[in-house]
């Protein structure tokens, strides 16, 4: 097992990675989920991440980002700590989906991909996720929040706002 | 794979199946249209040129991809196939910057040719492109972002040719791009940069101007370069190299080297030396008139007819007075053979004495001698080509790192392995890069290639994998000399050998006799016909005893026993380590580019035009004959030929005798007993002109034409003489196999006098520190980090 | 959590345990789970092949290639190592069937990929779910490891000597064209989900270069029920030539949206008007978008069609992934265009040059079309992109970018001129965002 000295991810996304290497006909398949828990841990892709997880899969940094910029949930940049995606796509678009995106930004006072001050939102603008019979919908870190209209949308994020919210891992 | 059979446009083809329908065509003289395609390099199918249409598929079909099949019938142009093309091109250009009046691709542009030819100049967008700044990602590697279509070829070159892996891809859709492996966040400055071998094999491979060479960019158009064909001056694995030279003030200056004429057997390669090390004929400190040792010590420039009569006479009066002995002769590693030949028959004929020799890299000596008279399994000569490592089923790699020391080898090797996966195996006392493409790999200790070949002997994995390969070529680095050496080509009985030294013309020194105790070819100083032509035709009685080698004679001189030292294009000084006080009595007249430690302390000092500024041949490490064809000039240096001559003319030496040159039946005047009279091999001169009449060439009417010698070296170096002209005029490489005959005979007990250069990608011995390129690059490469590298392990 | 919604002319059979707790193993085999790959180990591929082929099962991710015909192209011997993949990428917008699928019954797709698994020779199978489904993974992988808790997967699975299988579980991490089968793969093996050269097919070089299987969820989720019940009787429950049932996803301007199973051929009409009760807040019907945001729309008039990948054809449009949006009369097509295409350009993968380029420009301009600034040329290069990119890329994925805006320019070409003459129905809100651009090396 490849394990790595002085891990720069918590012990459990460390143990996590130990295994992640092991399981697959050819170690390189972990490399998507790993780029995704790494970013779960950190809030982002760094470039010390970047570093290990290509040492732990004996690649070269260049695969990682050409990879881990392929990818459009992976970023190399922190944002609030909680994401708030929006969909506009087409069914969200037919029940609202702007509608509601444009209320984040005003009750937000951010656009897309930007923070709040205090580092507690950030807000993204997304494409179809894949529930479009419950539009229109949104996903707030994994969590998804759907059927929404603006005065639902206020509660959601009051709910993280005040530490009410699932934070789905 | 059998033959099948297609229709192509109409005409009926025949190729092998499995072949791809765009190598198919290309063969049969159809051309199909295609970015992203490169022969050798993996198929990505992307850009969508290569459409043709192929009866009864639904959709058009992409030539790079598909393989011929039996009664496939196939359109490659019709109104359908230009519109897809035309369509694809006018997706192209919407984002291209259209730049090309200051384009260094304009000219040369393979978007361009396409454009012309589908007619996709009308835009109808009202968009803005996408603009984004130029960048330089090391000195000698430039991107321009909106200029690249995406072709992937430059990713693919460095992945898979090079081996190095330095380029990606990322991002994705509209927003994609090649990317470096050094991330702005990593570098230095905040830029994106490239760590890699910087041979700049990408931007050979774009077909655009996307990505531009550091040290052409901006600098001319392509149609106002004159091309000129012509062999690196770098290592010993002889690339072929396009020079782009235009003319100034003082002559033409190379602006661009590159590998676009793919003749030679380098192929698309060329390291980073070759592409971008010629520089250092550009280079200020470059000598451009004679100086001469004055009374009060100092060197000061005086007229070629003064520096020459002085150099001329003064040798022929310490020659008269303290002997032929006396007088040593140093040769050079980057001379062309005719230099070479000419030098050693000079230092023979002319001084009278075997005292020359040149700093050797390999021991070409018991390669000859171990090598001669054995055949492979089928009767073949075992010395191995530099084609043969690009071919043969199976290479034994022992010893030396080609991966920095002989850049095209390790790219056949590489080539070889990919394409046809050849069985490669490599014993070496490192971990070389070469390791990686390894079927097998035996560790070997330092200093411990002679109980490696021991064990060949035994039955391990290693040595059975290896002997039971047939057609074995073994690639042998310079490690192993000698008795070593010698041992190996035994234990190896059937296998082909060759040898890896380290500059442009090291096998052509040896081959030419530049070498104390043979003479060229490998020929004894006694006995042989040649020895008995050059005495008949010296002044003096040629010994038959070998002369001093290169450190002997800076024995001799400490001894105060040297009267005069001629050092051609060398610099012994710093190579050796010799101290400079070695040289205080003798006379010394060394002919360089530069004022090298050893030109220092020269009394006369002749400024040398490099292999870029004249004619003639080289022989690479392998005993592959090319032709060396003038590209640059520099006023006020000559080529050393003509210094040779000039110098034995002022030492009163009858030049004739030196070299054949006029037209006609003994032609001017040459009556010298130089075995013209004798039957068939009359006359080195009318042989010459008979072959250049016959060729429809003009006659050579002068003595500094090296083509006169060429004629001697065809008539007395064995293996020289199955050279065939045409092929080398034409540019072509031809292997020699140098020791037709058993006349060796080299003194056991005999002295190392190899050493091995230990030159990398980014050093070329003393050119290296007049090259500005090479500085920077080696400046950059020290300022990235090195783990970015696909490395060994 | 997403609402189970119901109608009495469904037709349930993978979704005969949403709602009832199937993601528990013990309910699951209650309601006859892991019986039919017990089944399956008894009576063999050669039977397994056979019942699928005589389902009439045609793919549920899109294509409609027929599931049986697909697992009979694996060679027998191989010396690669086979594999089962199972696409949960679902990224097709308008399409949410998988979701509830993951949701309701895992077990289900486990059991389908072991079958698979049996079919082929297979002995490992990956369930490959979009990185936004991570709490669906969460319930896949619980799943998976409550069966090898169980010992139905791992060797000797139900005790058979010999007979091993493993599962292992992947995520994405957002990317539409890694739902293309080889890019999938691409994915699966670490990299950029670029697709593959074909020929070769996945059936003899697919994952790790070994011939490999791949379906969509939906597809393999119903092979369990096939053999349960024959094969002949699931296709008696569909059309001619589509056997069976299918999962729609019935979404936009509809009174009850929701993930209905209606037998294949069921009427598109009474699917909008019966199932999912009509046009919402009574308004009058535009147009549909009939099986995910990739097929062309359907006008009002035409709507008159069988559910079924044969029907659809017919009628110039395809089934896709069973996703109906309905647009109701309110919808400015043009925005709707560009919603569209603006996804397409946002999911490239930019390997090939129309499709990467196309979408771009198709975008580009329709965007400044619906800002006001478009001209009646606009019109003509829209459609002239779309055509040339038809059938040019290199994956389906340029053609499904082209084949909506074809329709939606040639259908509602007059739309998109009234609009020039001010005629619009204006949206404020749709924006070009840049979306996903890392900053990366290079990258600016
Ligand atoms: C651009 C593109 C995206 C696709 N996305 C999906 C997807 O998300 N889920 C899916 O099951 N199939 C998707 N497919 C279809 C797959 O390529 C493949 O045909 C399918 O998984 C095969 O399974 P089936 O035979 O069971 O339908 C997509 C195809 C294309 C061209
Ligand atoms: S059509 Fe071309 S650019 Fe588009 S997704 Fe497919 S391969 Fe990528
Ligand atoms: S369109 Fe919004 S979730 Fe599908």
């Amino acid at each position: 097992m490849s394990t790595i000295p002085n891990s720069i991810f918590t012990p459990a996304t460390a143990a996590r990675f130990d295994k992640l290497a092991t399981i697959y006909p050819v170690k390189r398949s972990a490399l998507v989920p790993m780029l995704l828990y790494a970013q779960d841990d950190l809030g982002y892709v760094s470039d010390a991440a970047i570093s290990e997880i290509a040492k732990r899969l004996d690649l070269l940094e260049l695969d990682v980002r050409n990879v881990l910029s392929y990818y459009s949930m992976l970023r190399t940049a922190p944002v609030g700590k909680y994401n708030v995606q929006v969909c506009t796509n087409i069914s969200c678009m037919l029940r609202g989906g702007f509608e509601l995106l444009d209320h984040c930004k005003k009750t937000l006072h951010i656009g897309h991909k930007e923070t709040t001050a205090d580092g507690m939102f950030s807000l993204e603008e997304v494409e179809c996720i894949g529930a479009c019979c419950w539009a229109p919908a949104v996903q707030v870190n994994y969590d998804f929040h759907e059927d929404l209209t603006p005065a639902k949308m206020d509660a959601v994020l009051a709910d993280y706002r005040e530490g009410r919210g699932k934070d789905v891992k | 794979m059998p033959d099948v059979n297609f229709i192509v446009d109409g005409k009926k083809l025949t190729a092998p199946a499995g072949t791809l329908l765009i190598d198919a065509c290309k063969s049969a003289g159809i051309e199909i249209p295609a970015f992203c395609y490169y022969p050798g390099l993996s198929l990505q199918a992307a850009c969508r040129m290569c459409v043709v249409r192929i009866e009864k598929a639904p959709k058009l079909g992409t030539a790079c991809t598909t393989t011929v099949a039996e009664g496939m019938n196939v359109t490659t142009e019709s109104p359908e196939i230009a519109q897809a093309r035309k369509a694809t091109l006018q997706l192209l250009l919407g984002n291209h910057p259209l730049d090309c009046p200051v384009c260094d691709a304009g000219g040369e542009c393979e978007l361009q040719d396409m454009t012309f030819k589908y007619g996709a100049a009308d835009s109808f967008y009202a968009e803005p492109k996408n603009h984004r700044e130029e960048q330089k990602w090391s000195p000698v590697v430039y991107f321009d972002r909106p200029r690249c279509i995406l072709c992937y070829r430059c990713v693919r070159m460095c992945g898979e040719g090079m081996d190095i892996f330095a380029l990606g891809v990322q991002n994705r859709g509209s927003s994609s791009i090649i990317a470096p492996n050094v991330a702005p966040s990593e570098s230095p400055d905040h830029m994106a940069a490239l760590d890699c071998e910087q041979c700049g094999m990408c931007i050979d491979a774009c077909p655009v101007g996307a990505l531009t060479s550091g040290t052409y960019r901006y600098k001319t158009r392509p149609w106002e370069m004159n091309h000129v064909a012509t062999v690196c001056t770098h290592c010993g694995d002889g690339c072929k190299t396009t020079l782009g030279v235009r003319s100034v003030n003082e002559g033409s200056e190379i602006v661009r080297g590159d590998n676009r004429d793919k003749s030679g057997m380098n192929g698309d390669f060329l390291c980073n030396k070759g592409r971008y090390a010629f520089d250092f004929a550009n280079n200020i400190e470059r000598l451009s008139s004679p100086l001469v040792r004055q009374s009060d010590g100092k060197l000061k420039p005086v007229s070629w007819e003064e520096a020459l009569t002085f150099a001329g006479k003064k040798l022929r009066e310490l020659r008269d007075a303290k002997g032929a002995n006396s007088i040593g002769v140093i040769g050079s590693n980057r001379t062309t053979n005719e230099e070479s030949y000419l030098l050693q028959k000079f230092a023979r004929t002319v001084i009278g004495t075997n005292n020359i020799d040149h700093h050797r890299t390999a021991d070409f000596v018991t390669l000859a001698t171990a090598l001669q008279g054995t055949t492979t399994a089928d009767g073949k000569p075992r010395f191995a080509s530099q084609r043969c490592v690009e071919k043969s089923p199976a290479i034994l790699l022992i010893g030396g790192d080609p991966t920095n020391e002989a850049p095209l080898t390790a790219w056949n090797i590489r080539t070889n392995v990919r394409l046809n996966k050849a069985r490669l195996y490599v014993a070496n006392h490192q971990d070389i890069k070469l390791k990686r493409q390894a079927k097998a790999f035996a560790p070997v200790a330092e200093f411990g290639y002679a109980a490696f070949i021991d064990s060949l002997a035994s039955a391990n994995d290693f040595s059975t994998a290896v002997k039971a390969e047939e057609k074995l070529v073994v690639v042998v680095g310079n490690e192993l000399r000698g008795g070593e050496l010698a041992k190996l080509i035994a234990a190896l009985p059937h296998a082909k050998f060759a040898l890896l030294a380290d500059y442009a013309n090291s096998r052509g020194a040896s081959d030419m006799g530049v070498l104390p105790d043979v003479l060229p070819g490998y020929q004894s100083l006694k006995g042989s016909t040649l020895a008995s032509e050059y005495g008949a035709a010296g002044q003096s009685q040629v010994a038959d005893a070998p002369g001093l080698d290169l450190l002997g004679m800076f024995d001799a001189a400490s001894a105060g026993h040297l009267s005069a030292l001629y050092v051609v294009g060398s610099n012994p000084i710093k190579r050796f380590g010799i101290d400079a006080s070695a040289l205080k009595n003798t006379f010394v007249i060394v002919q360089d580019m530069f004022l090298t430690e050893t030109a220092v302390l020269a009394d006369v000092v002749f400024p040398a035009a490099n292999l870029y500024e004249k004619a003639g041949s080289v022989t690479n490490s392998y005993g592959d004959l090319q032709l060396v064809a003038k590209a640059a000039d520099k006023a006020g240096v000559r080529s050393d030929f003509e210094l040779i001559v000039r110098l034995a003319d002022k030492f009163g030496h009858d030049v004739k005798t030196l070299v054949p040159f006029g037209k006609g039946l003994r032609a001017a005047g040459m009556s010298g007993d130089m075995g013209q009279t004798r039957g068939a091999q009359s006359g080195e001169a009318d042989r010459h002109s008979v072959w250049l009449t016959a060729n429809n060439l003009e006659p050579k009417l002068s003595p500094f034409d090296p083509f006169a010698i060429l004629d001697e070296i065809q008539r007395v170096v064995p293996g020289y003489d199955k050279l065939l002209r045409l092929q080398l005029l034409s540019g072509n490489d031809q292997h020699i196999a140098p020791a037709a005959s058993g006349l060796v005979q080299i003194q056991t007990g005999r002295k190392d006098l190899v050493l091995p250069a230990a030159d990398t990608l980014f050093t070329s011995g003393s050119l290296t520190r007049f090259s500005p390129m090479l500085q920077d690059v080696q400046r950059h490469q020290a300022s990235e980090h090195t783990d970015h590298l696909a490395s060994a392990d | 959590m997403p609402t189970l919604v119901s109608h009495p002319d469904e037709v349930k059979v993978v979704s005969r345990r949403f709602g009832m707790g199937a993601t528990d193993i013990d309910k699951y085999i209650e309601l006859d789970g892991y019986k039919a790959v017990q089944k399956a180990i008894e009576n063999g591929p050669e039977w397994i092949v056979n019942e699928m082929k005589a389902s009439g099962l045609r793919g549920r991710g899109g294509a409609g290639f027929p599931t049986g015909m697909k697992w009979s192209f694996v060679p027998k011997v191989s010396e690669k190592p086979k594999y089962v993949l199972v696409n949960g990428d679902e990224s097709e917008p308008g399409t949410c069937k998988d979701h509830v699928l993951f949701l309701h019954d895992p077990h289900s797709v486990i059991e389908g990929t072991m079958i698979a698994g049996l079919a082929i020779g297979s002995k490992v199978g990956f369930i490959y779910l979009r990185g936004e489904y991570r709490y669906l993974l969460k319930i896949v992988e619980k799943a998976v490891a409550d069966a090898y808790a169980k010992g139905y997967l791992g060797k000797n699975i139900f005790g058979k000597e010999g007979v091993d299988f493993d599962i292992i579980t992947q995520t994405g991490a957002g990317a539409y064209e890694v739902g293309e089968e080889s890019a999938l793969m691409e994915s699966l093996e670490g990299k950029r989900g670029v697709p593959r050269i074909k020929p070769p097919f996945p059936a003899v070089v697919g994952l790790y270069g070994g011939p490999t299987v791949i379906n969509n969820a939906e597809t393999i989720a119903n092979a369990p029920h096939i053999l349960l019940m024959g094969g002949e009787a699931y296709a008696k429950l569909g059309s001619e030539r589509n056997g069976g049932t299918r999962l729609f996803g019935i979404s936009g301007h509809v009174e009850r949206p929701g993930v209905y199973e209606l037998p294949m051929g069921y009427s598109m009409r009474d699917a909008i008007y019966k199932v999912a009760g009509g046009i919402k807040d009574g308004k009058k019907l535009k147009a549909v978008v009939p099986g995910g945001s990739s097929c062309p729309v359907l006008k009002a008039d035409e709507i008159d069609v069988g559910l079924d990948f044969d029907q659809m054809a017919k009628a110039g449009t395809m089934l896709g992934s069973g996703g109906i949006v309905v647009l109701d009369e309110s919808v400015s097509i043009v925005e709707f265009a560009l919603r569209t295409i603006r996804f397409y350009q946002h999911e490239s993968c930019g390997w090939c040059i129309p499709c990467r380029e196309g979408t771009d420009w198709i975008k580009k301009t329709l965007t400044r079309f619906h800002a006001g600034g478009g001209n009646k040329k606009d019109i003509d290069n829209i459609q002239y992109l779309a055509e040339n990119m038809m059938g040019r890329t290199f994956c389906p994925l340029g053609d499904a970018a082209a084949m909506p805006t074809l329709g939606f320019v040639k259908k509602f070409r007059s739309e998109f001129e009234e609009y020039l003459e001010g005629k619009r129905v204006e949206h404020p809100l749709i924006q070009i965002t840049p979306i996903g651009e890392p900053a990366l090396a290079g990258a600016h």
